[in-house]
């Protein structure tokens, strides 16, 4: 009853979208408002009724309907309230409608703003928000529907499906197959959320630049109106990545934040093309420049946010094979070329409109430096891209060894593996590029800057960060990579700090606030700067943190009974004792009670264990984890081999700088947060008046 | 954000103002080559990725389909080709010693062979999948399996059947066109006679094709 | 009113293709500083031996998990197999090349650079590059009409272009500093 009611309520939302799309072409065509207006009641009717077909979700999902196929999937009797509620997103179909719900509430909200100055933008907002909608809807509706049900076929067959088949009955099972265990924790709860939030929000920036191509109002009023949309839709991207990498630090087992898999691959694309929007919105708004390749960028996140929403750990696309073996790859891919080529043929249909309006003055001028900085940019991005379709292209190539022997020998269509090794080695050299510009761009000024004044400016904070560097190699560092890294970072730390204290120090000058006030102030009136320049020194952080446990992490493996010892550097465990129990909520506990030592110093106790589920006969190993500034001491049961009192197996990972890492990743959210901060009233503007011959010379 | 601007646009003192303004409205110079590049590039990537799918989207080798061709050597060191086989019915069984449900069929298999052996007409092979050399040793000892057996090496069999997994069984006509396929374990001997039986029927007999298990992919 | 027009592109030009070179050689660099060597085989061999090779590989089944990590009987299987070949005295390239052998390239983490796997490592750079060029035609085309001299206004030069009547285009300028938001 639920179910069909929840299916109704997306059937209709799906034909109402469908009409606000035509009524909006239409209305705009036959120039009447009337049919606008009613394509904006039409978007804002969208929420209401997708809300109640998640809330039909919830509920099934909430009072364990296991005849419902995605209740038994991703619930279970022993999962606690909470965990069910959050099982919406955890598989693939839920994931969906919930994607939607944020789709159109987003929209509605843009629709609700003032559209005195913006009139003729929004129909095609309302088409582009709806079209994407009903995409969403659509898929929902017929691939991946959350409310099938499970029938029993005559033949003993169990199928899902929506309505009754001809002869089957209802099947309802026990119990369900349950969250999988990796899914449960805290992190992995927001994380799709933040994510999608990201996503979606990117979606408005995109309609606005393609209602401004429509138009033909190519000035840079669509990025004006959408630059909070952007730097909040780029804030929730940035933190679901965090938390993502936080997860799988505590979760998988491993003691590592980022394993280029191509599911986190998909993810960070769209925060790359997102991170090169934002910087490079700026040289249109200052310059007039780069129209084109604001355009361009935005396309590009648009259709990646697309990709990346498919391929996701907790949905059935989890991994690029899986996506192109499904009945959703040829779907989506359709949606995205169709889109692509709409968006190409319209930016290429405006070219000439987008004229630049400046000229490209100095090669250091701060333009000059942001074009180097996307150029960047997109080269992670070619990087990450290339890796993640290389190996299914060159499978598929494979078809022409098969036709042409002579070419058998290059095109062996054999499977491969583009991994780590490739994407660190191509990725880090451009990451340390991104590192130094963001060292020397607030050097640098809007239009004006010559290598004498960028040197001039920039020599304190070289010499205070080569005195840095100098600083770690005295204390023992050898490895190139990482001085270099530190220097890096030093550099850039040294010349944001002494943005920050310049400012203050003008201001303080000016109006006699004590420094602190002065700081305070200066941030609230330039939010975008300071904020920005947070944001970088939070990226140092995460920086520093990264070079640590890259280039220093030491791990050893050992098989020790109870009473004996293993040791990594400078720090050894104690095998004290072990522990065996059950859980009510469905799990069998093996916990291991070890004492550590630093240097022979005791220094704590750690509790890894491993949970094994019953009923997904899964395990999995929770580490037991010291944390210092200096480092982590990250501890685990390794559960493949047999644990007992005789002798469990440790791994030993020793992690040095990683809470810099997370550290960076709240100073870098913080940053965020005051960029995208709603400005208080500007203050009064002096505009000089002209005198009337320069005035007409205007026109 | 709160910044005064200075919107002296046109310095006032060059009257040639207007005459600049006039020439920087003119289009930029339209460049044919960039439209065409930007189109061949979105081709060639949606082009790319659209080959992916379709070779995702093709699944295993198909009922009827000629089966690919492969050279394997056993691990008592004999050398087999599957085109040499032509004329007999030949059943290829994809395992690995840690496999669980690989298990519950190799005695029916072995069982099979012992059946259909003398008779000459019908060949066994067994493919080990991303498997060790001991490990199977001891799983073929261990089931008593005598039907020839070999690893994959460089997995290039298992990739050019497109298999997705073990263990898995596919059954070739004389012909070499593959007739039938099982991904998941035989659950008796019985089973595995069904399968071969009909394809052991003289070639000119119209329903030789016709299979009563059809194909199971019930996984 | 002396505004720095670039005299010419080749100082850009000059710059990217310095950049580009540094990039490239600090590519082939880091590719060292990321590698591990494992420790010569001995009598015993350790799981740190086994794991240190076992992290360059990764599971022939499962996708994208390296083989130290990966929990499965078969993964269990192929340590073992490491195991033993570092106590036969096998070193690692022989082991690598050993499972390359026995399960197909997949194995490794990079695609081992022979017929078409070049473009793996090809593409990248070569984009990089068109990235460059695209950049300098770029450049060169926002070089504007000679006597055009924009006035000097350091950080913040705002440039609008809207063809508005005059009186209308003061006062909508004042009015969208006002509602900046």
């Amino acid at each position: 009853m639920v179910a069909n009611f929840g299916y109704g309520a997306l059937v209709i939302a799906f034909l109402i979208s469908l009409y606000g799309v035509f009524a909006a072409i239409y209305g705009v065509r036959q120039k009447a408002p009337a049919w606008v207006e009613s394509a904006r009641i039409a978007m804002l009717l969208t929420w209401p009724l997708i809300t109640l077909s998640a809330l039909s979700i919830i509920f099934l999902l909430v009072n364990n309907h296991y005849e419902m196929e995605y209740v038994t999937s991703v619930t279970s009797n022993s999962m606690p309230f909470y965990l069910k509620v959050t099982a919406l997103w955890g598989g693939q179909a839920g994931s969906l409608i919930f994607w939607s719900w944020l789709m159109s509430a987003f929209a509605s909200a843009v629709t609700l703003r003032k559209w005195e100055r913006d009139r003729e933008f929004l129909p095609w907002v309302i088409v582009v928000s709806l079209v994407t909608l009903a995409f969403f809807i659509l898929l929902s509706l017929f691939v991946e529907n959350p409310f099938e049900r499970l029938w029993l076929a005559p033949s003993g067959e169990i199928a899902p499906a929506m309505f009754q088949p001809a002869g089957a009955t209802l099947f309802t099972p026990q119990d369900g197959q349950g969250l999988n265990p990796l899914l449960r924790h805290p992190g992995m709860i927001i994380h799709p959320p933040m994510l999608y939030l990201g996503f979606v929000a990117f979606v408005i920036p995109y309609a606005f630049a393609m209602a401004a191509l429509i138009t033909g109002r190519t000035d840079d009023r669509w990025i004006r109106i959408t630059r909070r949309w952007s730097l909040v839709a780029w804030l929730f991207l940035s933190l679901g990545l965090i938390l993502g990498g936080r997860w799988a630090y505590d979760v998988l087992g491993w003691g590592g934040y980022w394993g280029w898999d191509p599911v986190e691959i998909a993810a960070f694309m769209p925060w790359l093309t997102g991170t090169a929007f934002l910087h490079s919105v700026m040289i249109q708004e200052k310059r007039g420049l780069m129209k084109h390749w604001n355009m361009v960028l935005i396309i590009l996140t648009y259709d990646l946010v697309i990709f990346g929403t498919f391929l996701t750990r907790s949905g059935v696309l989890s991994s690029v094979h899986a996506f192109a073996q499904s009945a959703i790859g040829p779907l989506f891919f359709s949606f995205i070329g169709l889109t692509f080529v709409t968006s190409l043929a319209l930016l290429l249909h405006r070219w000439n409109e987008l004229k630049a309006e400046g000229e490209m003055t100095s090669v250091f001028s701060r333009e000059a430096l942001f074009l180097l900085n996307n150029l960047l940019f997109m080269g992670i991005l070619v990087v990450c891209f290339w890796g993640v379709i290389f190996p299914l292209v060159s499978e598929a190539l494979g078809i022409v060894g098969q036709n042409v022997p002579a070419l058998a020998n290059i095109f062996t269509g054999q499977k491969v593996t583009v991994g780590p090794p490739y994407y660190e080695r191509a990725t880090a050299p451009l990451f340390a590029g991104l590192l130094f510009l963001m060292g020397i761009a607030p050097l640098s000024a809007w239009r004006l800057s010559t290598a004498r004044t960028l040197g001039r400016a920039a020599w304190k904070p070289l010499i205070v960060s080569l005195v840095i560097v100098v600083i770690v190699f005295a204390l023992g560092t050898r490895q190139w990579a990482a001085l270099l890294g530190f220097w890096l970072c030093s550099f850039v730390s040294a010349v944001t700090l002494y943005e920050f204290w310049r400012g203050s120090m003008a201001r303080h000058r000016k109006s006699g606030e004590s420094l602190p006030v002065a700081l305070w102030h200066l941030a609230g009136r330039n939010r975008r700067r300071y904020g920005g320049y947070t944001i970088h020194l939070g990226v140092v952080l995460m920086a520093i943190g990264i070079i640590g446990i890259e280039i220093f992490q030491t791990e050893t493996q050992g098989t020790i009974p109870v009473g004996g010892q293993l040791s990594l550097g400078q720090y050894t465990i104690h095998y004290d004792s072990l522990a065996n129990f059950d859980y009510a909520d469905g799990r069998n506990v093996s916990r291991a009670v070890v004492s550590v030592y630093k240097n022979g110093n005791y220094v704590g106790e750690l509790h890894p264990r491993r949970d094994y589920y019953y009923e997904s006969q899964q395990p999995m190993t929770i580490p037991g984890v010291r944390s210092t500034m200096e480092d982590d001491f990250y501890l685990l049961l390794v559960d493949w081999q047999p644990i007992s009192t005789q002798s469990a197996t440790f791994k030993i990972y020793l992690n040095p700088l990683v809470n810099w890492l997370w550290l960076g990743g709240i100073v870098f959210i913080l940053g965020t947060l005051i960029a995208a901060w709603p400005d208080k009233d500007p203050e009064p503007v002096v505009v000089e008046k002209r005198s009337p011959q320069v005035a007409q010379a205007r026109i | 954000m709160a910044e005064t601007v200075k919107n002296t646009i046109i310095n006032p003192e060059t009257p040639d103002g207007i005459e600049n303004q006039v020439l920087s409205s003119l289009p930029a110079r339209q460049s044919p080559w960039g439209r065409i590049l930007a189109w061949v590039g979105l081709f060639t990537l949606l082009g790319l990725v659209a080959i992916s799918l379709v070779r995702g989207q093709q699944g295993p080798v198909a009922i009827g389909q000629s089966a690919p061709d492969f050279t394997l050597t056993t691990f008592d060191s004999q050398t087999i080709h599957l085109s040499d086989l032509k004329g007999k019915v030949v059943l290829v069984n994809f395992w690995a010693s840690w496999c669980k449900p690989c298990e519950q069929e190799a005695a029916d298999l072995e069982a099979a062979w012992r059946y259909y052996q003398e008779r000459g007409d019908v060949a066994f092979i067994g493919i080990a999948w991303t498997d060790t050399e001991p490990a199977s040793k001891a799983y073929l000892e261990k089931f008593d399996i005598t039907y020839p057996n070999g690893p994959d090496l460089g997995t290039r069999i298992s990739q050019a059947y497109r298999t997705t997994g073990v263990p898995e069984t596919y059954i070739l006509s004389r012909e070499g066109v593959l007739a039938y396929k099982k991904f998941s374990p035989f659950l008796s001997l019985a089973e595995i006679k069904a399968a071969i039986d009909p394809l052991l029927e003289p070639v000119n007999t119209p329903d030789a094709m016709e299979l009563p298990g059809g194909i199971e992919v019930d996984k | 009113m002396g505004v720095q027009k670039m005299a010419s592109v080749k100082p850009v030009v000059w710059s990217l293709i310095w950049l580009a070179i540094i990039l490239l050689v600090l590519f082939v660099m880091v590719s060292n500083v990321l590698a591990q060597e494992p420790t010569p085989a001995s009598s015993e061999v350790t799981d740190d031996q086994v794991n240190a090779i076992a992290k360059q590989l990764f599971c022939p089944v499962c996708e994208n998990i390296p083989l130290d990590v990966c929990p499965t009987q078969a993964c269990a299987q192929w340590r073992d197999l490491i195991r033993e070949k570092l106590a036969a005295g096998w070193n690692e390239r022989q082991i690598k090349n050993y499972f390359v052998e026995q399960y197909g390239a997949r194995v490794l983490g990079a695609p081992p650079a022979k017929g078409i796997n070049w473009l793996v490592y090809i593409v990248p750079p070569i984009a990089i590059l068109g990235g460059i060029i695209v950049l300098y035609r770029a450049l060169r085309s926002w070089k504007a009409p000679a006597g055009f001299s924009a006035a000097v206004s350091g950080q913040t030069g705002h440039v609008e272009s809207t063809a508005l009547p005059s009186d209308e285009y003061v006062r909508q300028l004042e009015e969208e500093l006002r509602k900046r938001d």
